[in-house]
């Protein structure tokens, strides 16, 4: 036979890039899949754009850093974003019934992890990208000048959400597909922990020790900092970066560890609801 | 070097203590057509999947061209290859963009010119456009047998590859996999009810009941042993245990002898 790459290595781009091509096909042959990118982010960003516009005439806070809201949405909707992004991208998966196609050939589970983290990637670029380029037009407020800071927000959240996504898909491939409406719910359960819209002190003593667990709080104190304080605070980011090392880490050894026991039920052939 | 390309031994997997493939031992010769024969429940489907990978056997071994499946299903996967119809491919992709990512799955070369050319074999052209979600069962059919083929696979594993295909659609895809195994020296296992498609095209029978062996050979060789005149027939007295109780120790022993390699 002579068709053929060598395609016995552990790792291959081109896998990758053929499961990547793969969503995109998916993506670009379906307009509501694009709308449905831009059009929470969308949403959240003009209603917090109003409430920041009312409240900058009432209170002397707001003044101080006119933006806070607005970043704290796009931020926020970053970590969501990614996290639906690997979610959703898997769950495309079960519903059309191709998992058992995709692993009997040469594709590895972690080269299918990666290709849902590019997409979550693409995803997230859009669905942010575009809110925040509106946020510029409707309220003349730029999250990209706030330069660095945020690529490694950026990034921080990214990883979160890569993480969170892993585990509901993996909760989804052990379950089935009855446990889908997780992916629009479990996120929110870290936002009152996350200090999106108010400092981490506010909250309880013993919540705030759960919240220093969690990089999205990192990352949101660090932002705050930034606006309000006009300081880039290292050591927020440096926290983020290793508990996002150690969930991503978790995220992934949990969905290739579900991968096994699925293929231990023989869930792989017959998954769906 | 065995000229077996499937090795089976010991093999078995159950579900919750419910056991779906009990001790099933049996080699595949390189080059053959081989039909894995049973009613509904008898084990085939979870046989193939143990075959490919998707299922981890509860015990038993598994060596597919001369690999450990268990261990190294990597170095085999690129050369084999699967095909079911009850097993999608993404409805929302036409059928070339589904060809071209399983193409660049397997690694193919110049994967748009293989897809034109499987898909001209198939007589799949004019569906190429076409999103797979609306092709009628038999086009998915097709197009399931060009994805299974893009690899040129050294071993290709089939479920009722011609179900849902009118008659005449099914004998083309028949008289194209027998020019597939002569062309490539392939060997190929397939689970079917189509008694009349086994006999046509598969050398050897191996017959499931209940997750367990319970007789293999030739189809003539079968229909002569259980005095039947065709393997309808055959099929009909082995679902129904007509000729004889299930199978003891004695006859099982016999059977995976003469399964044996």
């Amino acid at each position: 036979m002579n068709v053929s790459r060598n395609v016995t290595v552990a790792f291959s781009p081109f896998r990758v890039g053929a499961l990547v091509l793969r969503y995109l096909y998916l993506l670009r042959g379906s307009w509501p899949r694009i709308v449905e990118l831009v059009y929470w982010p969308t949403v959240q960003m003009v209603l917090w754009g109003f409430m920041t516009k009312f409240l900058l005439s009432e209170t002397s806070l707001l003044a101080q850093a006119s933006g806070v809201l607005i970043s704290a949405v796009l931020l926020w909707d970053i970590l969501y974003r990614s996290q639906l992004g690997v979610s959703l991208m898997f769950f495309e998966e079960m519903y059309s019934r191709n998992l058992g196609h995709l692993f009997v050939s040469p594709l590895r589970p972690y080269e299918m992890g990666c290709a849902l983290l590019l997409m979550s990637l693409v995803r997230t670029l859009i669905g942010a990208g575009g809110a925040s380029m509106l946020a510029i037009y409707l309220y003349h407020f730029s999250i990209f000048d706030l330069g660095f800071p945020l690529l490694a927000f950026f990034a921080c959240l990214l990883a979160l959400g890569w993480s969170l996504g892993l585990m509901i898909a993996s909760i989804v491939m052990r379950f089935g597909l009855g446990a889908e409406s997780l992916a629009w719910v479990v996120i929110f359960a870290l936002a009152p922990v996350s200090g999106i819209y108010y400092p981490i002190r506010v909250l309880p003593e013993w919540l705030q020790a759960v919240a220093f667990m969690i990089p999205s709080s990192h990352v949101f104190e660090g932002m705050r900092a930034v606006m309000i304080d006009g300081v880039f605070r290292t050591d927020l980011l440096r926290n983020a970066l290793l508990l996002d090392a150690l969930y991503l880490t978790a995220g992934m050894a949990i969905f290739l560890g579900t991968f096994r026991v699925a293929r231990r039920r023989g869930l792989l052939l017959n998954i769906g609801e | 070097m065995s000229d077996a390309v499937i090795e089976v031994e010991g093999l078995a997997k159950s579900f919750g203590g419910v056991p779906a493939v009990d001790g099933l031992t049996f080699s595949v010769a390189r080059g053959s057509t081989t039909a894995l024969l049973g009613a509904n429940g008898a084990g085939k489907t979870t046989t193939l999947s143990m075959l490919l990978g998707l299922l981890i056997p509860s015990a038993g071994r598994i060596t597919v061209l001369g690999e450990d499946m268990l261990r190294h299903r990597y170095r085999v996967l690129p050369r084999m290859n699967f095909t079911s119809p009850y097993v999608d491919l993404p409805h929302r992709l036409t059928v070339a963009q589904n060809l071209i990512v399983y193409g660049r799955l397997y690694g193919i070369r110049n994967i748009k010119a293989r897809v034109a050319r499987i898909a001209d074999e198939l007589g799949i052209t004019p569906l190429l456009k076409r999103p797979t979600g609306n092709l009628s069962a038999g086009q998915k059919t097709r197009v399931a047998l060009a994805k299974s083929l893009l690899n040129e696979p050294d071993l290709l594993l089939m479920d009722e590859p011609t179900a849902s295909l009118d008659p005449e659609s099914a004998d083309t895809i028949r008289a194209y996999l027998v020019a597939y195994q002569r062309r490539t020296g392939a060997t190929i296992l397939l689970a079917s009810h189509n008694m009349a498609e086994v006999e046509r095209i598969c050398g050897d029978v191996i017959m499931l009941r209940a997750g367990r062996l319970v007789d293999r050979g030739q189809p003539a060789e079968l229909i002569a042993r259980h005095g039947r005149s065709t393997m309808e027939e055959v099929f009909l007295a082995i679902a129904r245990n007509e000729d004889g109780p299930p199978p003891d120790e004695a006859t099982e022993r016999e059977a995976r002898k003469k399964a044996a390699p």
